[in-house]
């Protein structure tokens, strides 16, 4: 197997200590939670950090799904399987259970943790774009003190998050419950990334989408919002006629590569496809039906 | 790094670089080979283990990582007597044939059948899912797990 | 009346060798940790093609814990940068002018551990001057592209063979005077065996002894022990070989890699033992691949489906040194001329032009029956593009053209002599299991509900057993196998053997083979496989060819202590030995089933009572050359549903009726079949290596080679059939390569049929979901 280059190894007792220790090692630190994205880059020596600082034993600051007036509040130490388990995510923020459902593997599921998913920024990373349709907020920590921060302003790039080097990735919130949502994804096999995936959550009013957001994963160099698609569904009733031209409006509103999972236009294509899928089936949850 | 960790109830404790991996500190460094290896991306789930009780791919967690922590190897099933239910399941069933994957599943499925003690066909597929085999094609694991389900009893197998 | 206590033949024995696996207790290679033992890593090529200019490995012979960097100028200098392959050809072993594909080997560190080692190869500076590389085997022969093999002397061109067999003049003249003829290009894609256990050694020489032991991933250890002996001059006496528990085979640790003779020269060098174990991407980049075949099918019939005649031409890609393990310099496509398979073929010819490119070496691996795969496939696919040419029902086209169970033994025009097949039976039993028209109707419903749903058809023989010494050999050793039976004096026994199983159950199925013959029961027999100093003689499991050679080994040996036991019982019984009948392991006289011995009561006295004139003791060894292979046969269906808005195809259903022969353990035949199937659907759907245009490999780890989890399989429905093997004197066949033969094409077959409504013949795997959707809306099928 192949193993990490040497590097050196600090244990952060505290939030506070974390930020503490980013800034004191610089740009050659990365921290470490689950691990489940860094250890496996580090392998291949694709990442090769001097310092590893290392904050999954903060579970008691970092490690919680808290269900306060309306809102959801996920710490970033929490796993996705406890995400996937959680009686509220099931309920009320469905699109959350689907996603962690298709995200790698059970055992994977075990070790890796949301604020780690969510910082790696990776664009073919599910979550970014199931929190991207929930209208989310993350909170921060950094040496100035703490933020919190949209998450449409969060994903800048590739890998690349509008976080300044020193700050922690602390929550992530989700304001309101949305009406109804669901989270699509067409991948080979189990444990594969997305070949194109879709999060959309959204509220009915009487017999039209009163509101509506749309996260899209694995068709952009980052986790897009399909706004075009949005706004095309606002106000709409649900059907076919509307799904169709949503669909075309996001298979347009979205910049896939080809790559091994498929070419570019099957991608655009599987977007036209899976949008009407998933907001069909978030009005249907939306409506008390379950699919 | 000096590290504390319960190894299959044992506390153990050992100096270790910070980038050794789990799978290699419970391999070469304590010599319990019954956790394998069999790729070099987190995906085959040979190197399966329980940290604090969860199956998790030991080669993708550092052994610093496991201090003060608690880690059972497929040794740290088997008490030297009785078989768990499991582990007599793939007996019984022919649910192994090289026994690459095999600690892993057990350890995995044993977890599983904890929280989930009457679990649907498709819901043991899915929690085996992280863990590959190329010799079986899954169908008599599958059938281990759901003998192990519904018997609560051991028995001594071979020598 | 005594009877057999415990297990025999045909029982559905639980496995013996169950209790060390479910307890963590296996030892494999990786396993073994021996006093000073060093680790070591291998350099690797990144270029597909390039010359070296220079190797530095100063740096990295300064860091800390690093023992010894080997590189091609040092075993140069000892005769070893170059070793025969099992097809005849050379293979580097370090690379000393050229590196020729991606992934080969350049230099070995050995270090105090895998880390270091690893932290060395960064310091190792290579100096490449990178060349043109030749990837695609359809250009490999163009003109004026690089000569890969320009080690050779006189070498001016990429090909390796040309090769035909048949009739091409009978076989054209069919082709010319029939009234229907189909034509079908197809690509088998390079795909790799990938078994959960990676290749490995542990190299130990002793200085004080001159032995050197070398613990091996090897499904042949006694050829491996003779090849080693052969290249690096070490005296065969002085080389022993462990296999310990191997965790998968399917053909990956048929070939002897550089890495085995790096670590063993390492070893020799320092004095201590030296383990190299390959990582997975090297596993995948570098160790066998298998297939890799353009192949074009054609068949010609009457307009009414009676196949007049058959053809095949085929593009063999064998990487940049021919390294696969044929059985014998006259099959260089392996058994590939089966192609005309279960059907009664009054002409047919194949040919097959071999070539070098910059890929990594191999080609007999996965579970392939030396190229049956790629021969059925080729057969069944073109066999449904005929059945879509004339509008007929698949079945029915099989039905119309199978070599009937009368005809058996049936001697094909390739000159192949089947050793029994009742096809139609097979096929029948497995419609019988799918409940083929409840099926169609499902079909006929589904298409109106706009679902896209398909049915698809392998009916197949296979060719295993390898083989007649007189036709089969590795690297010039005849293909026999052998077996070695003592009997201890308390009636247990001991039995040795020339194979070695990587997971088939050995140390249970060939103890019931034992207990059938002798009725000591199973469970009072051990097995012993893989160790070169107690073990026969063997060529090593591969090929499905354990049980027909081996298990015939076995069988047969256990006669022969039983005709001494019948003489032991003789004079027990106080009765001339004619007069000595066996039946269930006691012997007892004609007419007086009372007055009997039982065979602990003979085991006895072969040590404590012997007969005048006969030695003491009860054991024998056996080399077994089989007369003939042996063709398991069998009738796939594989049913799947596309999902047309994304391309991914799913299989609903898969219904395996395999005929084996006796079967000496179901259950373990059972498992071989399952398991077969998995990687079936796996080569159809998800598997292949690939490479882009400067010959980077493009799926070098789990994350881009996909295999099956348990998700990606749907329960098997399997069926027994069961016709005796007419010369294999247990009447078994061998099994664990059918599923692998047969699904494949099953499944492809489904989903062309699931499309053929929109006009679609054919499609080549992997069947990935955006190769079917891109297939699907280019014949008009919208989401």
């Amino acid at each position: 197997m192949q193993v990490p280059a040497r590097f050196d190894y600090e244990v952060a007792g505290s939030v506070g200590e974390a930020v503490e220790l980013l800034e004191r090692y610089g740009e050659g630190a990365r921290l470490i939670a689950g691990g489940h994205s860094l250890i496996p880059m580090m392998k291949l020596r694709l990442a090769a950090p001097e310092v590893v600082i290392d904050i999954s034993g903060l579970e008691s600051e970092l490690r919680y799904i808290e269900d306060e007036d309306g809102a959801l509040r996920i710490g970033a130490l929490t796993r996705h399987r406890e995400v996937l388990d959680s009686p509220v995510v099931r309920e009320r923020y469905a699109l959350l259970a689907d996603a962690e459902r298709m995200i790698a593997d059970p055992l994977v599921r075990n070790m890796g943790t949301i604020g780690g998913d969510l910082a790696n920024a990776d664009p073919a990373e599910d979550l970014p774009a199931a929190f991207v349709a929930l209208d989310s907020e993350v909170l921060v920590r950094g040496p100035d003190g703490g933020r919190t921060l949209h998450i449409d302003d969060l994903y800048v790039g590739p890998y690349e998050t509008s976080l300044e080097h020193g700050e922690v990735l602390t929550e992530i919130r989700v304001p309101r419950t949305p009406g109804g949502s669901a989270y699509s994804k067409v991948k080979r096999k189990t444990g594969d990334y997305a070949a194109a995936a879709i999060g959309v959550a959204l509220s009915m009013e009487g017999e039209e989408i009163e509101s509506i957001r749309i996260g899209l994963c694995g068709v952009g160099s980052r986790t897009l919002r399909a706004r075009g698609a949005e706004e095309a569904l606002t106000g709409e009733r649900p059907g076919s006629e509307a799904y169709r031209r949503a669909g075309e409006i996001a298979a347009g509103e979205c910049d896939p590569i080809d790559d091994a999972r498929g070419s570019v236009e099957y991608k655009r294509d599987l977007v036209r496809v899976l949008l009407g899928r998933t907001v069909d089936k978030a009005v249907e949850r939306a409506a008390g039906r379950e699919v | 790094m000096r590290i504390n960790v319960n190894v299959n109830g044992a506390m153990l404790e050992a100096e270790v670089e910070p980038r050794l991996l789990l799978v290699h500190f419970i391999r070469e460094t304590l010599g319990l080979t019954g956790t394998h290896w069999g790729c070099d991306t987190s995906n085959c789930g040979a190197c399966t283990v329980l940290l604090d009780g969860e199956p998790v791919k030991s080669c993708t967690v550092l052994a610093v990582r496991a201090d003060s922590h608690e880690v059972t190897t497929i040794e740290g099933l088997w008490s030297g007597t009785d078989l768990t239910p499991v582990q007599e399941g793939f007996h019984v069933e022919h649910g192994l044939q090289c026994g690459f994957c095999t600690p892993g599943m057990i350890l995995t499925a044993t977890e599983f059948l904890e929280r989930n003690p009457d679990p649907t066909e498709a819901e043991i597929r899915e929690a085996i899912s992280g863990n590959l085999c190329r010799c079986t094609g899954y169908e008599n694991i599958v059938k281990a797990v759901q003998w192990a389900a519904r018997n609560g009893s051991a028995q001594e197998v071979g020598a | 009346m005594a009877t057999v206590q415990g297990h025999t033949l045909g029982d559905r024995m639980p496995r013996k060798e169950d209790g060390r696996f479910i307890r963590g207790k296996g030892n494999y290679v990786d396993d073994v940790r021996l006093t000073g033992m060093l680790h070591s890593a291998l350099l690797r090529s990144p270029y597909a093609h390039a010359r070296i200019n220079s190797v530095d490995t100063s740096a990295a012979l300064e860091l800390s814990g690093v023992h010894a960097v080997i590189t091609g100028d040092d075993l140069a200098e000892q005769g070893l940068a170059w070793m025969p392959t099992l097809a005849g050809d050379t293979q580097a072993v370090l690379a000393t002018d050229k590196v020729r594909f991606q992934g080969q080997e350049v230099a070995f560190v050995v270090a105090d551990s895998t880390y270091i080692a690893q932290d060395a190869l960064e310091l190792i500076d290579v100096d490449y001057e990178p060349l043109d590389p030749v990837i695609d085997s359809r250009k490999a022969l163009d003109e004026g592209v690089p000569v890969i093999r320009d080690d050779k002397e006189g070498k001016d061109d990429n090909s390796i063979f040309f090769w035909d067999a048949g009739d091409k003049e009978a076989t054209g003249k069919a082709f010319e005077e029939a009234e229907v003829k189909v034509r079908q290009e197809m690509y088998y894609p390079r795909i790799h065996p990938a078994p959960m256990e990676t290749c490995g050694t542990v190299a130990d020489y002793d200085v004080s002894t001159g032995e050197m032991t070398i613990h091996l991933t090897s499904q042949a250890p006694h050829a491996h022990r003779t090849l080693f002996a052969i290249v690096s001059g070490l005296p065969e006496h002085q080389i022993r070989i462990i296999s310990p528990d191997i965790g998968g085979g399917f053909g990956n640790k048929v070939p002897i890699y550089p890495g085995y003779v790096c670590a063993a020269v390492a070893s020799l060098v320092l004095g201590r033992p030296v383990k190299w174990m390959e990582t997975r991407s090297e596993n995948l980049m570098n160790s066998s691949f298998a297939r890799d075949y353009h192949m074009v099918g054609e068949l010609a019939a009457t307009s009414e489906g009676k196949i007049l005649g058959a053809r095949s031409s085929v593009l063999a890609n064998h990487g940049a040194f021919d390294a696969h393990a044929q059985p014998g310099e006259q099959y260089p496509t392996g058994f590939f001329p089966i192609f005309t398979s279960c059907y009664d073929v009054p002409a047919a010819y194949a040919e097959a032009t071999g070539v070098y490119t910059n890929r990594a070496p191999g080609g007999i691996a996965y579970r392939c029956s030396f190229r049956v795969t790629e021969a059925i496939y080729l057969m069944e696919r073109t066999m449904d593009v005929l059945a879509d040419e004339l509008g007929m029902d698949p079945v029915e086209l099989r039905r119309k053209n199978f070599v009937t169970k009368e005809q058996m033994p049936y001697v094909s025009v390739m000159g192949w002599e089947y050793d029994g097949g009742d096809y139609e039976g097979a096929l029948q039993e497995a419609l019988r299991i799918a409940g083929y028209e409840e099926l169609l109707e499902e079909q006929k419903q589904a298409r109106e509900e706009g679902r896209i749903m398909g049915i698809g058809l392998s009916t197949f023989t296979e060719i295993v057993g390898a083989g007649p010494g007189k036709k089969c050999h590795i690297a010039g050793i005849e293909m026999f196998d052998a077996a070695e039976l003592r009997i201890h004096p308390t009636g247990k026994a001991i039995l040795k053997l020339g194979v070695k199983s990587q997971g088939q159950g050995h140390e249970t199925t060939f103890a019931q083979i034992v207990a059938g013959e002798l009725g000591i029961p199973a469970e009072n027999i051990e097995v012993r496989e893989g160790d070169t100093d107690n073990t026969p003689f063997g060529l090593g499991t591969y090929g499905s060819r354990s049980t027909p050679v081996c298990g015939a080994a076995t069988a047969v040996v256990t006669r022969k202590v039983r005709e001494k036991a019948k003489k032991i019982a003789a004079h027990l019984l106080e009765a001339a030995e004619g007069d000595v009948e066996y039946e269930d392991g006691r012997f007892f006289v004609k007419g007086s089933p009372d007055q009997a011995k039982t065979m602990d009561e003979v085991a006895f006295a072969a040590y404590t009572n012997v007969p005048e004139g006969e030695e003491a003791g009860l054991e024998a060894v056996t080399y077994y050359d089989p007369p003939e292979m042996t063709y398991p046969f069998g009738a796939y269906i594989c049913v799947v549903e596309i999902d047309r808005g994304t391309g991914q195809v799913e299989v609903k259903r898969f219904i395996a009726v395999d005929d084996c022969g006796v079967r000496i353990n179901p259950t373990v035949v059972d498992g071989q079949v399952h398991g077969g199937l998995a990687q079936g659907i796996g080569t159809a759907l998800m598997e292949i290596i690939d490479f882009d245009e400067e010959g980077n490999h493009l799926n070098s780890s789990f994350m881009d080679y996909l295999i099956p989890t348990s998700m990606e399989v749907p329960n098997y429905e399997l069926g027994e059939f069961v016709t005796p093997s007419t010369h294999h004197p247990l009447g078994a066949r061998g099994v664990a390569e059918s599923p692998t033969v047969g699904s494949p094409p099953a499944v492809v077959n489904a989903v062309v049929d699931a499309l053929s409504p929109f006009g679609v013949r054919n499609v080549d795997m992997p069947l990935t979901p955006n190769k079917i959707w891109k297939l699907m809306r280019e014949h008009g099928v919208e989401a």
